[in-house]
This record gives C-alpha cells, structure tokens and sequence, in this order.
C-alpha cells in the first residue's frame, strides 16, 4: 500500500512553514512524524494535497523548564519524553504516557504535536496532556494564541487549529501534581487504548470514551465532595458517549471506565511498565 | 517568495547515507522509505510484512533509531543516516547482534529476522541496562515473529546483555 499521488514541500525553518500556511491554509498538511498520518494515507482513510514536512524544523524540538511551566515543542518526539530530566523531574506523568504509546520504534518518530493535530480521542500523551491542565501555543505568520489542550480537539481528527496556524509548543503549568497516575487497557496487537485514564490531583481525564478526550466531572465533583472511590468512580462514564466498534462495545467501554478509574484512584502500584 | 496554484512537487531528491555510503534518488514523493530500499538500492533485507506499521520486519536504523521504514516517506529520509541489516557485518565478520542470534538460534524462517536483529542494535544503543527478560519482551513488542520463536530471540539479547555488564 503506499499513498495516493501527493505535492510535496519540506519547509526551510518554522518562518517558511507559517509563510506557506498563510498563503495555502488547508491545501497544505503538515507532517510531523507520520506515525498516524503516514497509516491513514496509506490506507486510503485521508487524502491530502501537498504534505508540508516539517522534519526540518527542529527548532521546534526541546524540552524547557520556565518557572510557571515546562514548555515542549511540538515536534519532540516521543523517546525524547522518556528520557529528558526536565520531563522526569516535573512532569513524569507524560513520560508515563509517553512510554504507552505504540512501540519503540513509532516512539522514535511521532511527536508531540503530531498528536495533538490528530486529535485522536484515544491518544495516549494528549490525555495526559488534558489531565495536567496544558496549554497548547498555536501560532500563525501573524500571531500566537493559546487554547487549553483540553479544548484543541472538536471531533476525531478535527481540532481548531486554523488554517493558517500550527501548533508550535504545549505548556504544562508548574508545580505538577503530587499525585497522578496513568492506566490504559489495550489489546496488545491493537496498540491504541481501549480506554485509558489519567489522574492529576483532583483532575480525572479519560481517553476512548467519546469523540475527544474528556474530563470525568462526574467523578472529580464526587471526589470534591468527599465520595469515596467506588462511589466516584461509579460515575466515571458520566456524559461520556464511547463508540462501538469491532473492538468494543459501548457498554464494554463503560465499564472498562469505572474499572479503570477506581483502580487509578486507589492502586499506586499500577501504571503502565514500558523499558526505555 | 512566488505563490503557485499549487506548492510542492510530485518528486522529491532524496540524498542519505546508506550503510555508510551516500547515495541520491528522484523519487515520486508518495515514495515510502521501505520501497526506495528495496527497489532503488536493492537492499532486500527490510521486508513488507504487514505493510502497517504493526510487524516490525520493515525496521531500519534512522540517525541510529529503530524506525519502520513502511511507515516513513523517502523524502522524510533526506539528510538522515540509513542502516540496513546488510550494512551490519564487517566483511565476514558478523555484528555482534547477527552473532548472538546464530549463536542463539534466534530465528527460524527468517523473514522478521533483519527488522528484529536492528530492533535489539538499537535498544542496545539506547539503553545500558541490565536489562530483564520482560524488558526485552516489552522492547520487542514492536517486531512480530509469525514463527513464533520468541524464546531464542530473548535469550540472545539476554545474552548480549549480560556480557557488556560482565564486561
């Protein structure tokens, strides 16, 4: 399988990339890694008129610390979550979820803001992202904006990035949590979560249960008012609408949430376990 | 800079260095890495298996990472250093990764075998250990073996491990 017929154009610096966006908006997509939009084109589920390859931008690769916040740019990739001090220190949380995310070698190429653009409501470091309360940085050849990352994504593969924006950075606030936990139930072969949960203090997020990521209101107002966790928990599928597919029911899904949830919520020994 | 109907072009020059020699193409820019290999250069090693980014048999080293070459534009490789599992041995001298899997009896048909041997060099290069059997497993987990000769291929990089740390 390789792709349908596509222009190409691989942008000199990050100036380039926003110059062409402005003058071609949605003709243009970018490419960061690939390692979502490479299988969708393949297979025929996406169709793009000119690919801009931004694998040149690597200014837009770090891991900073900023005093009120760790600023990673949109195109880290992955294996660089696992292994950065900066990410260890103060966000070790994204590292979990960094370490679920395919294999070592798709965690050699995608990125961060690769699956942010996705938004793919099962995606791994985005639900963590959300968990942690981050901030998206978008930016066009004329201006930046910030949007909560909890608010990027609309639908499956939509987010309101605009046209003439890429997203450039994600901002998690500092001091990070004392306490978070990262649980994902996956068929093995299948890679992508089922259901996957994120803890962050008092913040509960939850991926694969609705066509974003979402937060669990249900459960943090229970928690808010002193609910125990079986109680909270019971109402992690709260507003949530999961899909059924061939993988799973939706009833399966819900279940699979409150399962989820009250184990994040009282086993600390359960996280994911990835080597590096 | 001009602004066309259209930007970008249909082929694109791709210039890498290739188990150590730089070598050029003009390819069509749908072109995947795997196929300017296999068909281009004749570096039949990296092989199609599942063709979607599941099986791992497509891995090569990219700048030095395991990546899966099904799953990665030929212009993506522009620039970048390619090792493929011909480029491993010495002459006659096998890698020291072939050698523990001959040694090991880490492979049976052969077709995952070249994507698997360049999976464990790069976690090796990454990753100073110890290492447990479940850390391989878990390593691995991206390269599916049909023959199912999981064991000999774990104990193999077990293997290897344990010598760097004994030596």
């Amino acid at each position: 399988m390789i792709p349908a017929s596509v222009h190409y154009h691989r942008a000199r610096d990050l100036t380039e990339a926003l110059e062409l966006r402005q003058a071609y908006g949605d003709q243009l997509r970018p490419l960061a890694g690939g390692q979502s939009l490479l299988p969708a084109l393949k297979l025929r589920r996406d169709r793009v008129d000119t690919l801009l390859d931004l694998g040149r931008v690597t200014e837009l690769s770090y891991v900073a610390y900023r005093d009120d916040h760790l600023a990673v740019g949109a195109l880290t990739r992955y294996h660089r979550l696992l292994d950065d001090p900066l990410v260890d220190r103060h966000a070790p949380l994204l590292a979990m979820a960094a370490a679920a995310v395919g294999d070592r070698q798709v965690r050699h190429l995608g990125t961060v803001g690769g699956a942010l653009a996705q938004a793919d409501p099962a995606a791994d470091v985005p639900l963590a992202l959300v968990a942690l309360n981050a901030v998206v940085v978008l930016r066009s050849a004329t201006g930046v904006r910030q949007v909560p990352v909890a608010e990027l994504a609309v639908a499956p593969g939509v987010t309101v990035c605009r046209p003439d924006e890429l997203v450039t950075e994600v901002r998690v606030p500092l001091p990070g949590p004392a306490r978070w936990r990262y649980l994902t139930f996956a068929r093995p072969a299948l890679e992508w979560s089922l259901v996957a949960v994120a803890v962050a203090d008092s913040r509960v997020a939850l991926a694969g249960m609705g066509p974003t990521i979402r937060r669990a209101y249900g459960v943090e107002s229970a928690l808010a008012q002193g609910a125990g966790v079986a109680v909270a928990a019971a109402r992690a599928d709260e507003g949530c609408d999961p899909p059924d597919d061939a993988r799973a029911s939706v009833a399966y899904r819900r279940h699979l949430s409150r399962v989820l949830v009250a184990r994040a919520l009282t086993d600390p020994g359960t996280t994911v376990e990835e080597p590096r | 800079m001009s602004i066309d109907a259209r930007p970008g072009t249909t082929t694109v020059a791709v210039s890498a260095t290739v188990n150590g020699r730089p070598e050029s193409r003009r390819v069509p820019a749908r072109t995947l890495l795997v196929h300017l290999l296999r068909e281009e250069f004749g570096l039949t090693a990296a092989t199609v298996g599942c063709d979607t980014s599941s099986c791992g048999a497509c891995t090569v080293l990219f700048d030095g990472r395991s990546v899966k070459s099904c799953t990665l534009l030929a212009a993506q490789a522009d620039g970048a250093d390619i090792r493929t599992a011909e480029g491993l041995a010495d002459g006659d001298r096998l890698h020291p990764v072939q050698e523990a899997f001959r040694e090991h009896h880490a492979l049976q048909c052969g077709f995952c075998t070249p994507g698997m041997v360049l999976a464990v060099v790069s976690l090796l290069a990454e990753n100073p250990g110890p290492l447990t059997e479940h850390d391989v497993r878990h390593a691995l987990k991206g390269n599916l073996c049909r023959c199912t000769g999981y064991h000999n291929i774990v104990r193999a990089v077990l293997a290897l491990d344990g010598a760097r740390q004994a030596g």
